[in-house]
């Protein structure tokens, strides 16, 4: 059974893409780069279950390394 | 600069017998460590050394509780102790602050801290004193190792010295002679492993500094931007500097004096007096050999495995694969245990020095990234470290060395009875603080390099029968040495009655064995882990003894 949640789970997805776009207005590439690894170290604490993260990362992975 | 010559005894007569049962090449810390722990064991030893002098500058600097308890079996425990630093506390800035602070937090009730700082050298002297009074073994200086043949039952060595050449024979040579060993290249062996493209600057710095006794690493400090930087205090006022340069940087101009002087005094102030003592300019890489046994010869310490210089694992593990190999060989050779038990040592010590790669290889992709991406999440890391402590178990600077639990050697006997105690077989063991017919002792002091039984009385009444078999297998083909531990008070009956007997007065034995009365655990000559019962059985004994010393025993009927 798998440990990561894929199914909808986030009750306002509009709210939540429009908030994380939000979050990088005005800054540069760099400071956007800088955001989403503070956000993903914020994350996978949040998430703390291994295996979890190390199914999140795979399928995460699949898609950047063959698109 | 510390380059002693060594005292030593008369050079060898050339008349002199010209076979030992183990030569020991190199006389480092591991070198002298393996000539040392032989020479207790009664194995008549020959070190030989290239040169005759102590190690330039500091080196290892860093010396981890387990490796003091090595020490201390070897009798130099407390010299390092009284003339090294100990430290507890860490910092970690970035660029001009103080992102937080660690403590090792030892827990009461060990002998020894989680660390000292000490010079190489004076490990290296401290050693070598002990060595003069150690008549199994004798040391060659400038008797350098030119070739090595592996023959049916001993090893052939041809020695260069001063005076010439000669030949030596050996049953067993151990290679204690660095990453770039000499012998390695003799016999047509490597290491293979990753080169890390960095730079590092170090520097000994002697100066009079109200700084705490600490361990201080800057990731990118405004006077060394863009690099990491670590201060460590080490005896005698002398500061240990690490620069990163990077791979870019020019070794040999960084060695000079001008440029190592004005870099200090970018971190320290030009005020600040201070007189340069050693300084040196290395790369590193984590490499390891296939084998760490090749017949007649084993590589041991950085020979067999080299890993970064983050994490102390270098000289710890080097003394650690020393202790692992000594009782194993003296055993050997004493006709007590099968030559199949010499393999064991590379099958325990390959996955330490595994772990030892993983970790320093961790640290080193922390503070030296190695892609953009790996800079940025490193940077995020060190930003969200400030605020949020969870972030601080991210950021590396360094795992510090921890012992080797060897948990899937076959020299384990494997648990049969529940136990809830953080050590199971292939565990060091752990040290607790003990009363006996004396006064107050430390339990690793009294297990030594032998097999030891440690029995946990609890309250339990002293018992004739119990007591004969106890000291019954003192009395086995190898022996074991009975120690009895009691609850407050109970210890003097059993001593009565024969037993190396203690009082557990802090209960802190039967905490961290997680001991009820009856539990025995049986201890290696390295203090490690063999097996553990809650009953005492003789032949249970018997069993887990002929299994940890590699030999194979029939079934004996119950």
């Amino acid at each position: 059974m798998s440990a990561l949640n894929t199914a909808a789970n986030i009750s306002v997805p509009d709210e939540f893409y429009q908030a994380l776009i939000e979050a990088h207005r005005g800054l540069s590439d760099e400071q956007s780069e800088l955001l989403n690894a503070r956000l993903i170290l914020l994350f996978a604490n949040h998430i703390g279950d291994m295996d979890v993260l190390r199914e999140a990362l795979a399928a995460a992975r699949e898609g950047a390394a063959n698109p | 600069m510390h380059s002693t010559p060594i005292g030593h005894r008369r050079p060898p007569e050339p008349a002199s017998e010209q076979r030992c049962p183990v030569i020991v090449v190199g006389a480092g810390p591991v070198g002298l460590c393996a000539a040392l722990d032989l020479a207790q064991q009664g194995v008549r030893t020959l070190l030989l050394d290239e040169d005759a002098k102590l190690s330039e500058g500091s080196r290892a600097i860093c010396f981890a509780k387990r490796t003091l308890e090595i020490l201390d079996r070897l009798g130099v425990g407390q010299r390092c102790v009284d003339k090294g630093v100990v430290w507890n506390r860490g910092k970690v800035f970035l660029h001009d602050r103080l992102l937080y602070q660690f403590d090792l937090l030892p827990e009461s009730g060990h002998k020894r801290p989680a660390f000292i700082n000490l010079q190489q050298y004076y490990l290296e002297q401290f050693l070598i004193d002990r060595l003069l009074d150690a008549d199994e073994v004798e040391a060659r200086w400038n008797h350098k190792v030119v070739a090595v043949a592996q023959q049916a039952d001993q090893v052939l060595v041809t020695v260069e010295t001063p005076d010439g050449r000669y030949q030596v024979e050996g049953s067993y040579l151990l290679a204690c002679d660095g990453s770039r060993s000499p012998i390695r290249t003799m016999l047509g062996l490597e290491a293979r492993g990753q080169v890390f493209r960095d730079r590092f600057l170090i520097a000994d710095v002697k100066m009079e500094a109200e700084f705490p006794t600490e361990r201080w690493f800057w990731f990118d400090p405004p006077f060394h931007p863009g690099q990491s930087v670590l201060l460590h205090r080490q005896a005698d006022n002398v500061w240990r500097i690490d620069f990163q340069l990077g791979w870019d940087a020019d070794p040999e101009a960084e060695k000079q004096p001008e440029r190592v002087i004005a870099r200090i005094q970018a971190m320290l102030g030009a005020d600040r007096p201070f007189s340069l003592e050693w300084v040196s300019v290395y790369t590193f890489r984590c490499q390891r050999m296939d084998r760490f046994r090749h017949a007649r010869v084993f590589f041991v310490g950085d020979s067999a495995h080299q890993v970064s210089p983050f994490g102390a694992r270098g000289a710890n593990s080097g003394i650690q694969d020393a202790d692992n190999l000594v009782w194993k060989l003296a055993l050997v050779l004493r006709g007590e245990a099968p030559d199949v038990l010499l393999d064991s040592y590379e099958a325990e010590r390959m996955p330490a020095a595994d772990e030892n790669i993983l970790n320093s290889t961790r640290s080193t992709d922390f503070i030296t990234p190695k892609s953009r991406v790996s800079r940025v999440f490193r940077d995020a890391a060190l930003q969200l470290a400030e605020r949020y402590p969870f972030a601080r178990g991210i950021v590396n600077s360094g795992r510090l060395s921890l012992p080797h639990t060897y948990a899937d050697t076959t020299l384990n006997t494997p648990d049969r009875d529940g136990f809830a105690a953080r050590l199971m077989p292939g565990s060091p063991a752990l040290d607790a603080p003990l009363q006996g017919a004396g006064g107050a002792v430390w339990l690793v002091d009294q297990l030594g390099g032998r097999f030891c039984a440690a029995y946990f009385a609890g309250g339990v009444p002293a018992d004739d029968s119990l007591a004969a078999r106890l000291l019954g297998l003192g009395r086995l083909p190898v022996p074991v040495h009975a120690l009895v531990i009691c609850a407050a008070g109970r210890a003097a009956p059993w001593r009565a009655a024969g037993l190396a007997a203690f009082d557990d007065t802090h209960g802190l034995f039967a905490q961290r064995y997680d001991a009820t009365p009856g539990t025995l655990y049986l201890l290696r000559p390295d203090q490690h882990v063999a097996a553990r019962w809650r009953h005492f059985e003789v032949r249970a004994v018997r069993e887990a003894l002929a299994r940890v010393t590699g030999t194979t025993i029939e079934a004996t009927p119950a």
